[in-house]
């Protein structure tokens, strides 16, 4: 067989390729022995630029000696062809084995039919058009759910017979129970880390006595909630968001919806009431072990464990347990509500289940910080 | 297609179960290169179980099971991801990877197993897509697919490194009539092009008379093979209940009697 061989074909392939000139403006391409993914991989490139070549008039492929030709053979006639007539140039091909033939005709439909598909509504809505759109949607819907869920809730205190008992004892046993370890053992760490930083800046001025007054101040008014309302958002919050986000993409959700059943009546009032019984209760065994810990430091520093107890709740009175009691009640409000939200907003598939989860445990912070800034701007100028 | 006249799958002696639950024993077959052949039964009589041992997912309780002459029971390492290259499984959901556009999907075996360049991987993908219907939807995501065009795809990635071997999880299964017919036609004329063998999991009895070579029958209570053969002659001549509950129970239409319960050489009620 005669080759005409370019200059600028790789050496390698060369023995699957071939490359001559015909008319004017037209090439001759001829692919040798079989046309299998590791082959078309060394040919393509040089294919595909012999297509593009401008000024083609015509382009003539030549199949020899090709016994099996697989996906990447097909692609790459059919990509070669679309190229080629894409400019203009007439194409044609021989020595395909007869049993290809339908196979080709298939593959060629990915070439001539290849156009995406629209979707749904306008797309060239301009960038900040399409933002405050979502914006306004986000909000409304916000607002729905907040109204919804604050139904549940009355009615659920107004009718206590409509509320799902045995899912709201579930559902507290994971969120409080299933929670204490992790929670006194933080709250002892954070107790015992705060005790001794203060413990070392203080004794330089001889008020290391102090620390029993200021770890009982700081966790029974402020940490205390903070880091439990935190501790829920990651661990029950994520799970509310990807316990919902899952039954969204199983359509259970819209199952629930068809049977006349709210999904938030359902699903969401069980997971609220439940944190708003425990949350108290799991800031009170988070206090407590930061106390245990304080303890030990004072008590490894000399102190009698009689001073600390006697100090400790020097300056923690009513308001400052209703006052954090307030808080962490507001908190597993706000952060049960959104991740149920956010499970409720789930897309379709694996990954939307994913960012759900990550969303309401993001949110569940950022609104805890938010409230929690506006708690203390309260307490102050109510002076509690 | 001229095939090898060794078998291309071969399976012995195989032995599954749940735990302690005994599901299939004894069961011993071969399929032969290029053949459509195909897995038939009622719920619960292991079809899906079968599967799942012959492509790796599930180590059989006993026997051996050779795909190209390789034993994929034993295999390890290298050799199993050879074998797992030379085989490509539709899932009875599809499966597909829901982060990813449905070109993306075809193309991930290539990504991972080919040297070809990226533009030669998203052409091979959309070819495809084009054996299964879909080539208009490759920049879509799985999710805003119907559930038979899901399949379709799922079928197109497991098609991506051109295997020797194609298992298909009941892939009729939620398709219309039209898409089902289009769908037996790709699969034939893969095998008859390509020589790929096919080994399927199916109770759809249109299908199943139209591409199946060659079916065998498991049945819950033997927990094995109680029929073999083409499916054709099976379904006009048999005599077994057991063949004909399946058959007869498939093939019934809204104004036929409900077939008894009785085997057919009893007697009707004696006067």
């Amino acid at each position: 067989m005669k080759h005409a061989v370019s200059a600028s074909i790789p050496s390698p392939a060369r023995q699957a390729l071939s490359l001559e000139e015909a008319a004017p403006g037209g090439l001759v391409l001829r692919l040798l022995g079989d046309l299998n993914a590791a082959t078309v991989a060394g040919i393509w490139a040089p294919a595909m630029a012999a297509a593009r070549r401008p000024g083609l008039s015509s382009l003539a492929v030549e199949i020899a000696d090709a016994a099996y030709i697989d996906g990447s053979g097909l692609a790459l006639l059919v990509s070669m062809q679309s190229e080629a007539r894409r400019q203009g140039a007439q194409v044609s091909l021989t020595g395909l084995p007869e049993r290809y033939a339908p196979l080709l005709a298939l593959a060629e439909k990915s070439v001539s039919d290849a156009a995406p598909q629209e979707a749904d509504g306008p797309r060239h809505a301009a960038f900040g058009e399409r933002e405050l759109r979502q914006l306004f949607a986000e909000t409304r819907l916000l607002v729905s759910f907040i109204g919804e869920c604050s139904l549940v809730v009355y009615t659920s205190l107004r009718h206590p017979k409509t509320v799902r008992w045995a899912d709201v004892l579930r559902s507290a046993l994971a969120v409080g129970v299933e929670s204490l370890p992790i929670l006194l053992l933080i709250g002892f760490l954070m107790g015992l880390i705060m005790s001794f930083q203060s413990v070392i800046t203080l004794e330089r001025f001889g008020g290391e006595i102090y620390v029993p007054n200021m770890l009982g101040l700081v966790m029974f008014r402020e940490m205390g909630p903070l880091v439990t309302a935190i501790l829920l958002a990651a661990r029950s919050g994520s799970a509310f968001a990807a316990e919902i986000g899952t039954m969204r993409v199983n359509e259970e959700l819209d199952a629930l919806t068809t049977m006349g059943i709210s999904p938030v009546r359902f699903l969401v009032g069980p997971r609220i009431l439940s944190s708003l019984a425990v949350v108290p209760l799991m800031t009170l065994f988070f206090n407590f072990a930061s106390l245990i810990g304080g303890a030990l430091v004072m008590v490894s520093i000399g102190f009698p464990l009689v001073t600390f107890t006697s100090r400790v709740f020097a300056n923690v009175h009513h308001a400052e347990l209703f006052g954090s009691f307030f808080k962490i009640m507001i908190f597993s409000l706000l952060v049960a509500g959104v991740s149920c939200l956010r499970g409720l907003r789930t897309g379709g598939g694996a990954s939307a289940v994913g960012r759900s989860t990550t969303a309401a445990v993001v949110s569940g912070l950022i609104l805890i910080t938010v409230a929690d800034g506006l708690f203390a701007v309260l307490f102050y100028y109510f002076k509690i | 297609m001229q095939t090898s006249n060794e078998p291309i799958i071969t399976v012995r002696g195989l032995a599954c179960a749940y735990g302690e639950t005994p599901v299939l024993t004894g069961v011993s077959f071969d399929v032969a290169h290029g053949e459509v052949f195909v897995v038939i039964g009622r719920s619960g009589c292991g079809k899906s179980t079968l599967l799942k041992h012959m492509i790796g997912l599930i180590k059989p309780v006993d026997g051996s099971i050779t795909l190209a002459g390789r034993d994929i029971v034993l295999a390890e390492g290298e050799e199993r991801l050879e074998i797992l290259k030379g085989i490509g499984v539709m899932y009875q959901g599809g499966a597909l990877f829901g982060s990813m556009t449905v070109a993306q999907n075809v193309g991930l075996p290539l990504e991972e197993y080919t040297s070809l360049p990226e533009e030669a991987i998203e052409a091979v993908s959309r070819v495809k897509l084009a054996f299964v219907g879909l080539e208009r939807f490759g920049d879509v995501m799985p999710s805003e697919l119907s559930g038979g065009m899901v399949k379709r795809a799922a079928i197109a990635r497991a098609m991506a490194l051109d295997p020797a071997i194609l298992f298909l999880d009941e892939p009729s299964a939620g398709l219309d009539p039209v898409t089902s017919a289009e769908l037996d036609r790709v699969i034939r004329s893969l095998a008859e092009t390509l020589g790929i063998t096919f080994v399927i999991v199916s109770h759809e009895l249109p299908s199943i008379l139209s591409i199946a070579d060659r079916v065998i029958l498991l049945d819950d209570k033997a927990r094995g093979i109680v029929a073999e053969g083409d499916p054709r002659d099976m379904h006009a001549n048999s005599t077994d209940p057991r063949v004909r509950r399946f058959f007869d129970r498939e093939a019934r239409v809204p104004s036929a009697p409900m077939p008894t319960e009785a085997a057919p050489n009893t007697q009707e009620a004696r006067p």
